[in-house]
């Protein structure tokens, strides 16, 4: 059976696109801000389309499996990626494999990708509006169906008042 | 350079005429004295710029810059940038403030400050990416409206992370009010600094940059950021956070300082329709924030039918004041439409509604003809109408080419009396508070050193919160005036978010400099740094002869009493402006021309400028104050 790994989701209704949790990632994982060091980067397509994205935790994860010098490895216990920093060179095969753009090759050309810095993710703790948290698969569909039936429900009550 | 962080600690230099680039450190001191923003754009054209230089001048330089800020971690800080240069309105200080995200790529690009002088002999951008410097063909880009510009930018260089600052047709066409857009919808928008891009031939600034941006303590740092972002989500903040600037339409409505039809009354009938609850209920779609702010207040507005549908568009108060009630329009979607047009064609959203304001009132008495206006009926209130101009002007087609120049320019072409009704101090055109009935407010403006601004004192405030009698010119409110304007000095060159300026005091101001950059600040240094900043901007403008009787407020204030509403009957007096002139230059230790006194000047450690006011001391005696009836 597939483990339920959690990752750092993002509500793209609540995030506002304020790029503080790439700060916040930068600053907590190298001591500096600067968004290429950012394990989370996030998206805005214009107008008014915001979302934020770090790794998925993807099971069979395509940049482990991309990766030409097994540098990436998925961990056992909550399926983020550990990079060797020995083997990775930088090549980015892992970064064209990620379907999400959630890995990236920083400024010292080896991999970085979210570590859920030890289940307390420091984007997490930032984000102003709280768009952000720690989900797995599962809780993000249960929540998904939660709210999809009571705005079901809400439509189906406001049109009844209406006639 | 180890001891200064934040800062890049780099100033670029660029003559488009001979393409030749340079850079120079930044410096602790220039840091120290004048922080960022405003205050290095205010010195680097005092020091650069040939004294009166026409703004159209190819030598004449703009100068982009960094807040202090910029790159970090700071709510509502991250991304502010400010331009500089001789504004072709007043032909006085121009500066303007814009964030997004444009300002945050520039510092890691590795930039503080961005001088740019000379005219490129075709159109031409400049692309910055880290140490590489390159001024690049623009000629496909000629005539692009700003939101394909930007996109046609980051196609070219391949790269959608590249930060765009650009102008669009109007700035290119030499509109004296053109603005500078960057990331769509953020403009600098006043003092007409999109022009002075155009004289140059220069279309763009796109930037992209890699560099880290370090602290000197990170802890320190980390842990009052993380203060002022909780206070960032408080009741401070609500209002930007809620119905945005635009809750002041019915706010100002009620008091009876909403400017309508061009000033003729200060009450709008129809603010219901236009009200921040009105646009938020039936068009704002999302709210979303700029670079590291923890507030967010961008309230972006979607027309989805209507003769306007498919605008999009930035709701604020300033622009539904200047293309709502000034007009006389009632309709919300072509507020945001006309917000949008002003973003593609690259106008000041402000300026561009007094603008069609006047010729709509010119229109109404009969000055100007439908043949003027190219067959446009355009009387108040007609929302159809004003879009099609804000076009004309921006191509400068028909009466457009005239109204390009701004009301003031314009009227006196027109002559007929217009200049009566022609809004704007100092050539540029009036923003949203009713100054008849708010007399500090009044006063403020008058003294503004870009011309018709409440963005430089937020003397409104005591107006409208009722700490003073609003009705009433008396001694004590040059002070209240000085204190605002050191205050948003100091606001413009640290470049906070003024929106957030309810969670920040000079403590805190001085605490986060010194934590970011390791210069030691106190707060009272802080406040010593607005005061040098007002005070330099003020030599800026006497040396390019704006003095005294430039600081006035538009004929209209001072002969048209407000005709209904809780302020009705107000105007302000020459009498009660002379008063309040003299309380405020005395105040600010300035002569009764206005003129800082060599005693300022070495308090302030600007005692090298005494060279820019020589000539105009000593006349002090001679010079009355000129009196208008």
């Amino acid at each position: 059976m597939a483990k339920v790994n959690k990752f750092v989701s993002c509500d793209p209704d609540l995030c506002t696109g304020c790029t503080v949790c790439e700060y916040a990632c930068s600053l907590e994982k190298d001591g500096v801000f600067n968004p290429i060091r950012s394990r989370i980067r996030a998206v805005r397509v214009y107008p008014s389309g915001n979302l934020a994205i770090a790794c998925r935790m993807c099971e069979d994860a395509p940049c482990v499996i991309a990766c030409p010098r097994d540098a990436l490895q998925q961990s056992e216990k909550d399926g983020h990626i550990i990079v060797d920093e020995d083997k990775c060179n930088g090549c980015g095969w892992c970064v064209e494999a990620c379907d999400f753009g959630a890995i990236t090759v920083g400024p010292n050309r080896i991999a970085i990708v979210c570590d859920l810095c030890d289940d307390e993710p420091e984007c997490i703790e930032v984000c102003p509006v709280e768009a952000l948290s720690l989900q797995s698969r599962e809780t993000a569909a249960r929540k998904s169906r939660i709210n999809s039936t009571v705005s079901r429900i809400l439509a189906a009550e406001a049109s009844e008042v209406d006639k | 350079m180890d001891s200064l962080k934040g800062y890049a600690n780099n100033i670029l230099y660029i003559n488009l005429r001979t393409g030749k680039t340079k850079t120079e450190p930044l410096g602790e001191e220039m840091a120290r004295k004048f922080l960022g923003g405003a205050g290095f754009g205010i010195k680097m054209i005092t020091d650069y710029q040939r004294p009166t230089t026409d703004a159209f001048d190819s030598e004449n330089p703009i100068v982009f810059s960094c807040g202090t800020f910029c790159g970090m971690m700071v709510p509502g800080s991250a991304s502010k940038w400010g331009v500089a240069a001789k504004s072709p309105q007043s032909q006085g200080l121009g500066e303007s403030y814009s964030t997004g995200f444009f300002g945050a790529e520039l510092r890691r690009a590795g930039y503080d400050i961005v001088m740019v002088t000379g005219k490129a002999e075709r159109p031409s951008y400049l692309y910055l990416e880290d140490d590489s410097v390159q001024i690049l063909d623009a000629s496909h880009l000629w005539g692009k409206h700003n939101w394909d510009t930007e996109d046609a930018i980051k196609s070219d260089l391949g790269d959608p992370g590249v930060r765009v600052a650009s102008i669009g047709p109007a700035g290119e066409n030499l509109v004296r009010f053109s603005a500078i857009i960057n990331d769509r919808l953020r403009a600098a928008g006043r003092t007409g600094m999109g022009a002075v891009m155009g004289s140059k031939n220069l279309k763009a600034v796109a930037v992209r940059g890699f560099n880290d941006v370090e602290v000197a303590d990170i802890d320190g740092f980390k842990e009052l950021a993380l203060e002022i972002y909780e206070k960032s989500r408080g009741p401070a903040t609500e209002k930007y956070r809620g119905l945005g600037t635009a809750a002041n339409v019915l706010t100002l409505n009620k008091q009876a300082a909403i400017p309508t039809r061009n000033w003729q009354d200060a009450v709008f009938e129809k603010a219901d329709k236009i009200s921040g609850e009105a646009l938020n209920e039936m068009y704002v779609e999302k709210i979303q924030g700029c670079d590291s702010c923890g507030m967010r207040c961008e309230h972006v507005g979607v027309v989805r039918e209507g003769p306007f549908k498919g605008a999009i568009g930035r709701v604020e108060y300033e622009p539904t004041y200047a293309f709502g009630s000034c007009t006389g329009v009632d309709r919300p979607d072509a507020i945001i439409r006309a917000v949008q047009l002003s973003d593609l064609y690259g106008t000041d959203a402000l300026s561009t509604g007094v603008v069609v304001a006047f010729a709509m009132e010119a229109y109404e008495k009969g000055i100007i003809t439908k043949k003027d206006t190219g067959g446009i009926e355009l009387e108040f209130g007609n929302a159809e109408g004003m879009c099609d101009m804000i076009k004309k002007i921006a191509l400068r087609e028909d009466i457009g080419d005239l109204l390009a120049e701004g009301v003031e320019r314009a009227a006196a072409k027109l002559g007929k009396g217009s200049e009566k009704f022609a809004m704007h101090i100092k050539g540029v055109e009036m923003t949203g508070y009713d100054v008849r009935g708010l007399k500090t407010c009044a006063l403020g403006y008058a003294v503004s050193r870009r011309g018709a601004d409440h963005q430089r004192h937020g003397a409104y405030g005591p107006d409208l919160k009722g700490t003073v009698d609003r009705f009433k010119a008396e001694k004590g409110r040059g002070e209240l005036v000085m204190d605002g304007e050191d205050l948003y000095s100091v606001i413009d060159s640290l470049i906070i978010c003024k929106f957030s300026r309810g969670i920040w005091d000079y403590d805190s101001y001085a605490k986060m400099y010194t934590l970011a950059t390791g210069i030691p600040m106190t707060a009272e240094e802080m406040r010593r740094c607005g005061e040098r900043i007002s005070n330099l901007a003020k030599i800026y403008n006497l040396r390019e002869g704006i003095g005294r009787e430039k600081d006035t407020l538009p004929i209209r204030c001072m002969t048209d009493p407000i005709k209904s509403g809780i302020a009705k009957g107000s105007l302000v007096t020459q009498e009660e402006l002379d008063l309040l002139l003299d309380d405020y230059y005395e105040t600010r230790g300035w002569s009764k021309e206005g003129i800082p006194s060599e005693t300022k000047l070495k308090e302030l450690g600007l005692e090298n400028y005494t060279e820019h006011l020589k000539g105009l001391r000593g006349t002090d005696t001679k010079k009355k104050t000129t009196k208008k009836d």
